[in-house]
């Protein structure tokens, strides 16, 4: 049945797809009059030169790897959460609330409960959407779209005119207690007597992202759970018929995708920004698709696709500096991953289906 | 609120639904056809872009008009090709599709103009001027209506009267011709048409294009009518509004228009005033901007009426063999 062998379904496919889209984005720059190379070459030694451009790589993909694995857990029941990045939003609201309104001893408690906050308030505007599509049949993605825009107003409602301290005109919270300030990587890593960039903004939550993804793919690969909603998400029909219930699984996948979506607030909000400030997702959300897709939705991908973007993030803040190419070089390179590995998988899949076939029955 | 300044509202309403009628009703054509297309924004985005762009370096707000056109066709084109040929997710692709328009538009608006992003504001005739309908200026003395026709019905640019006259030719092509026919057909039960000896992947692709066309329209306007030249991300979500509106409408073109005309309200009215009293209760003005998405979430979870969309929407359509 299988015409690809499983290395070629895991590694050959993203790995052609990505070097598609670079190529395309390679004659982006050459379009724009710059040199790709050079362009390439800037973003390696910006993102990965120093411990400060490792420093942001790493910061950017923990957002990522939040994001990604959201995505990810929704994928494998079928479903498209379009909505990370007002599910995050939220998240930060979670965040803010439990960073401000305890007096937390110290910033490992104060971590977990802002985990909390960001996992209950992310999966609870997961929650809305999921509950409508499990109940009434409206369209998650529509739904979850929709949720982004509103989560965006509210936002924007509650810093002007409840978070925001009096006598400041910047419509955002107050900063964090001392207390609640995370250590950062060259702390965490200064302590083993490795050095590392003061200044950049990675931070503890790094070591949360990689035991998230760990505990995803115990979720889903090593417990009923996950196996419901795999099986959810090969064949809705053959699920029911197995004694699965579709509305369980629609609200714990999106529960559990929407709650890691909050969870990225601990990095940027609590983490970064110490503060919680307009945007401050800042389009991660979306990132998180390409992750997904690019990632295969296995934490290992997730983990790999996410520093990838982490790279093209930095790398491209370097570039929009030092050159005269914008940052929005990178929401192509985004936008072109997506096509390729998402839309666009045919375009590699087919042809290579058609190799390995003829390789086959030259073999019998 | 004295009648002038209702006026004022309601003209500055039909200005801003017009960039949604547009888009709205491409959105139906693609829809309807049994391709869901979340790529509206970047389509608007990409035709905003290059419509100012051309026309101002060539000084005419029609060159810019269909070089917009061409844009957004290019990327319907892109949606195509990922959706029909290559069958793969129509999601997807509409959001690989923002992505690609709302950088590439920066990214080449700083090679050509370095100005951070955006176009030089356009001027002249290189954007579309308001026409006065005859006899405005003679009747704006009448009462009631005199005001009515020269403030709201006339002045407006030539494309808010090309998206209210595309509502009922919309609606007859989509109900009356045998075009129409095929392509709901098409977005119900393909098999079907396919039986009766019709191309589904030309019928789709005719309905694509017609999409591209009308959200070119709507960029050109948004970049050349309601503001002049383009900046960064100027359609801040219109096309998701339009998609709103299209759910909303539950994918009948009159009540597009209802709906697109309800949000452009909205947005006029939250442009305008910052909070609004309503029996002493204070609306807040992100409310307003809300509005139109809760509203659609509403429609969507069935408790106004059912929005049930297009039965193969959605769907790659395979032959059988």
């Amino acid at each position: 049945m299988d015409i690809l062998p499983k290395w070629a379904e895991v590694i050959l496919i993203p790995v052609v797809s990505l070097i598609l889209s670079f190529v395309i984005s390679a004659i982006v720059i050459i379009a724009i009059g710059e040199d790709p190379i050079a362009a390439l070459a800037l973003m390696i030694d910006g993102a990965l030169g120093s411990t400060y451009g490792w420093g942001y790589t790493l910061y950017y993909a923990t957002n990522f790897i939040f994001t990604g694995l959201a995505v990810s857990v929704a994928f494998h029941a079928k479903m498209f959460n379009i909505g990370g990045e007002g599910q995050a939003t939220l998240g930060g609201l979670g965040v803010a609330l439990m960073c401000l309104h305890f007096n937390w001893p110290h910033w490992s408690l104060a971590l977990l409960g802002a985990s909390l906050g960001g996992l209950v308030f992310g999966a609870f505007w997961a929650l809305v959407p999921a509950y409508l599509q499990a109940k009434r049949g409206s369209h998650i993605v529509i739904t979850t779209i929709m949720f982004n825009f509103i989560a965006a107003s509210l936002l924007n409602y509650l810093l002007v005119n409840i978070f925001r301290p009096d006598g400041s005109m910047d419509p955002a919270t107050k900063k964090f207690p001392e207390a609640t300030h995370l250590p950062t990587l060259h702390d965490v890593l200064g302590s083993f007597g490795i050095p590392f960039s003061k200044a950049a903004p990675a931070n503890i939550c790094f070591f949360v992202a990689i035991c998230s993804c760990f505990l995803v793919w115990v979720l889903i690969w090593r417990t009923r759970l996950g196996y419901e909603i795999r099986a959810f998400g090969h064949s809705e029909s053959a699920a029911k018929y197995g004694g699965i219930s579709t509305h369980k699984i629609i609200l714990l996948s999106m529960v559990l995708s929407g709650g890691l979506a909050g969870m990225m607030a601990i990095n940027n909000v609590m983490g970064e920004a110490e503060r919680l400030v307009m945007n401050s997702v800042e389009g991660a959300g979306f990132i998180g698709i390409a992750v997904a897709l690019m990632g295969r939705s296995h934490p290992i991908g997730v983990f790999l696709a996410a520093v990838l973007f982490g790279f093209l993030y930095q790398g491209g803040a370097e570039l929009a500096l030092w050159t005269s190419i914008p940052r929005e070089l990178i929401i192509v390179i985004q936008a072109l991953v997506i096509l390729f590995t998402g839309a666009l998988d045919n375009l590699v899949r087919m042809p290579l289906e058609k190799l390995f076939l003829n390789f086959k029955l030259r073999n019998l | 609120m004295d009648f002038f300044t209702l006026l004022q509202i309601l003209d500055s309403s039909v200005r801003l639904a017009t960039p949604l009628i547009f888009a709205a009703l491409a959105g139906l054509f693609s829809e309807r056809a049994g391709i869901f297309d979340i790529g509206l924004e970047g389509k608007m985005l990409a035709s905003a872009f290059l419509a100012a762009a051309l026309a101002y370096t060539s000084g005419s707000v029609w060159i810019g008009l269909i070089a917009g056109t061409i844009a957004s066709l290019l990327f319907s084109g892109i949606h195509g090709v990922a959706s029909i040929t290559f069958r793969g997710n129509q999601l997807i692709s509409g959001v690989a599709i923002n992505f690609l328009a709302s950088g590439l538009t920066v990214l080449v608006a700083q090679h050509w103009f370095s100005q951070g992003g955006r176009t030089p504001s356009l001027s002249g005739a290189a954007r579309f001027n308001p026409i006065e309908l005859p006899w405005a200026e003679s009747f704006k003395d009448l009462p009631f209506f005199g005001p009515v026709y020269y403030e709201l019905i006339s002045g407006h640019t030539i494309l808010v009267y090309v998206a209210l006259i595309l509502v009922p030719l919309s609606w007859w092509v989509l109900f009356r011709t045998t075009f129409g026919l095929r392509l709901r057909a098409v977005g119900e039960n393909p098999a079907a048409v396919d039986t009766a000896g019709i191309s589904v992947a030309r019928t789709r692709y005719l309905a694509i294009i017609i999409c591209g066309l009308l959200c070119g329209f709507s960029g050109a306007y948004l970049a050349t009518g309601l503001s002049a030249g383009f900046i960064k991300d100027m359609s801040a979500g219109r096309g998701y509004i339009a998609l709103a509106a299209l759910i909303f409408a539950k994918w009948r073109p009159w009540y597009i228009l209802l709906a697109c005309l309800l949000f452009g309200f909205l947005e006029a009215i939250s442009n305008r005033y910052q909070n609004i009293d309503i029996f002493h209760i204070t609306v807040p003005v992100q409310l307003m901007q809300a509005l139109p998405y809760i509203l659609t979430v509403v429609i969507l979870a069935g408790f106004i009426g059912k929005a049930i969309p297009p039965k193969a929407g959605g769907e790659p359509y395979i032959k059988e063999r």
